[in-house]
């Protein structure tokens, strides 16, 4: 492989990394709130409110039903809104954090869910308030659930970001496609690969690990 | 002496609860709730005084859980009043309801531990709750492991300990906060009996030490035998027999009480109660129950004086419930004669033990 193209792929990795780190911290950030309140607002939940339970449910999963590479499109006019471009990797992280929070929100609603209704009902009793109940108990609870699902969902952002060289991101993705197979550098396509699994092999390695520590159901 | 109150509804004696309505730390009053078409409680009314413990048992789907649970709100009434030393809390908001349930401690059958927590701080959590500062809710958490026997646990997680031990940890998360009043959901249920007499033996001694006033819901007579001052059976919704442990234990009223005192009451062997006939037979098999005085005297060798000719104990024997002797005998009696039978009868029943013909065998042994 030339120098330049050790460069390239040096670049690509640095895009990857970027794109995945940001629009997963995006979507942990807005996701699990939005996982629960989910949540809470269901039938018998802790703020129960199956209007809002239902309107939130719409809006998900209205997110979750678009393929990627056309939200990647269709949110340009937003991207431009908020970025101020819809072209580079920058303007990526818009429609990847906008496809991460929904899913990731139906990943913690389901980690929150497995929590025994038990310990709720043992924090009401003791005096706590919806808010001792989130942070004392549904959080601390499901914290292995919420971290294993957030390992499985920058996973799927590594895959999601390879197509976001569609609107001129770079990263892995589109070197593999740009020079890997448009220009038969097929040493180029074997690297990304090699990259992308060790990525992907290293980040979940750390997400087991991390989730193993804080897993003391016995 | 009738110790017992029928179901209609109204609480102990009106002068009772005149003269000591302050020692009353539960007063529920005609409380009903409805579950779609069955209603799990209709018309329940009861008290608890100050430092008593009430044990409230029945079959699963009798009502208990709601009950237990309309006493710090996690359930509401539909009608029917809930006072809590002397409040009325049935129609609080929840907001009002939080500062209300820190009077209130609660065990569960599950535990309800949190596994994310060291057992210190499962321990400490409602005085996190109430905002007591860092070093207060350990100090108490360390206080109240030592009253429970697991200071040494104080650092490991729940899912390291026993069943037991958890139920421990539940019991000095309870009262961490200094509740007046605790209530005890199935507390022992999922424990195996030895352990189940060591839980029960900390509530007794709790409520001794500390004065603490305990409302246990349990399908188990006997949880209620070995720590309850006062029971109330309850059956669809409804209580259809309470007052002191040993007076319904001796008396029955009810085919509820009586079944679920089954297990725990001595019985007819099943031999015999399989060759029991109800035409007259060469032997008549008498159920004898006794308490209090009856059971305390030398009945039978008095029977045996005052009634010349034979009889024969087959089973049975007196037992201890609250320092009050309660027991079923099973005699067998010659039905050759029946005078003779008819004075044993006329005897027992002048020293207010009940008798109840079971039938007749050819032979009891």
């Amino acid at each position: 492989m030339s120098p330049i193209l050790f460069e390239l792929l040096l670049r690509s990795i640095w895009e990857t990394v970027l794109m995945t780190a940001a629009s997963g911290l995006i979507s942990l950030v807005f996701g699990l709130p939005l996982g629960l309140a989910l949540i809470a607002t269901e039938r018998g939940g802790i703020a129960e409110s199956l209007w809002v339970n239902r309107a939130l449910g719409a809006v998900i999963n209205g997110f979750r039903s678009v393929p990627f590479i056309i939200l990647l499109v269709a949110l340009i006019p937003v991207t431009r809104l908020i970025v101020g471009t819809s072209i580079g990797t920058w303007a990526a992280i818009v429609p990847l954090s906008i496809a991460a929070t929904p899913y990731y929100a139906r990943i913690a609603e389901v980690s929150l869910r497995e929590v025994d209704r038990g310990l709720i009902e043992a924090a009401r009793a003791m005096g706590g308030n919806r808010w001792t109940i989130i942070r004392e108990v549904l959080v601390p609870e499901a914290l292995p659930g919420i971290v294993a699902g957030f390992t499985v969902t920058l996973v799927t952002l590594i895959g999601a970001s390879a197509m976001a060289g569609a609107i001129g991101a770079g990263g892995l993705g589109d070197l593999a496609i740009r020079y890997g197979y448009q220009r038969f550098e097929t040493s180029v396509m074997v690297a990304v690969v090699i990259v992308l699994i060790i990525l992907v092999c290293g980040i979940q390695w750390v997400g087991d690990r991390l989730v193993a520590r804080l897993d003391r159901r016995g | 002496m009738n110790q017992h109150i029928k179901a209609s509804g109204d609480t102990a004696d009106p002068t009772h609860a005149r003269t000591e309505a302050s020692q009353d730390v539960v007063r529920l009053v005609d409380l009903k709730r409805r579950f779609g078409v069955t209603a799990a409680l209709d018309g329940i009314s009861l008290t608890v005084r100050k430092g008593e413990i009430l044990g409230i048992i029945g079959r699963s789907g009798a009502g208990k859980s709601t009950l237990i649970r309309c006493l710090n709100g996690l359930e509401r009434p539909d009608s029917g009043e809930v006072f809590i030393e002397g409040r009325e809390i049935s129609r609080l908001g929840e907001r009002d309801l939080q500062p209300l349930r820190r009077r209130i401690g609660m065990i569960f059958q599950h535990f309800n531990l949190l596994s994310a927590k060291t057992v210190e701080d499962n321990v400490a959590l409602p005085l996190k709750i109430e905002g007591r500062p860092k070093a207060e809710r350990l100090a108490r958490a360390a206080e109240l492991l030592d009253l429970v026997g697991l200071s040494e646990k104080a650092r490991a997680y729940p899912a390291s300990l026993s069943g037991g031990q958890k139920q421990r940890v539940g019991i000095a998360r309870a009262l961490a906060a200094r509740p007046a009043l605790l209530l005890s959901d199935e507390a022992t249920s999922a424990l195996d009996p030895e352990t189940t007499r060591s839980i029960l033996a900390l509530l007794r001694d709790i409520n001794r030490q500390l004065g603490l006033t305990i409302l246990l819901i349990t399908h188990e007579m006997e949880v209620i035998r070995s720590i309850a001052d006062r029971v109330a059976v309850i059956d669809a919704g409804r209580i259809v027999e309470q007052g002191p442990v040993w007076s319904v234990f001796a008396d029955p009223r009810s085919d509820i009480t009586r079944s679920l005192l089954g297990a725990i009451r001595p019985q007819l062997p099943a031999e015999l109660a399989a060759r029991l006939l109800p035409a007259a037979g060469a032997q008549t098999i008498l159920r004898v129950d006794v308490a209090g005085e009856a059971a305390s005297g030398p009945l039978l060798s008095d029977l045996a004086v005052a009634v010349p000719g034979s009889f024969r104990l087959v089973h049975g024997g007196i037992d201890h419930i609250q320092q009050q002797p309660v027991g079923t005998l099973f005699l067998s009696v010659p039905g050759s004669d029946a005078n003779h039978l008819a004075d044993i009868i006329a005897f027992l029943k002048a020293r207010q033990a009940r008798v109840e013909v079971l039938g007749h065998v050819a032979n009891p042994v």
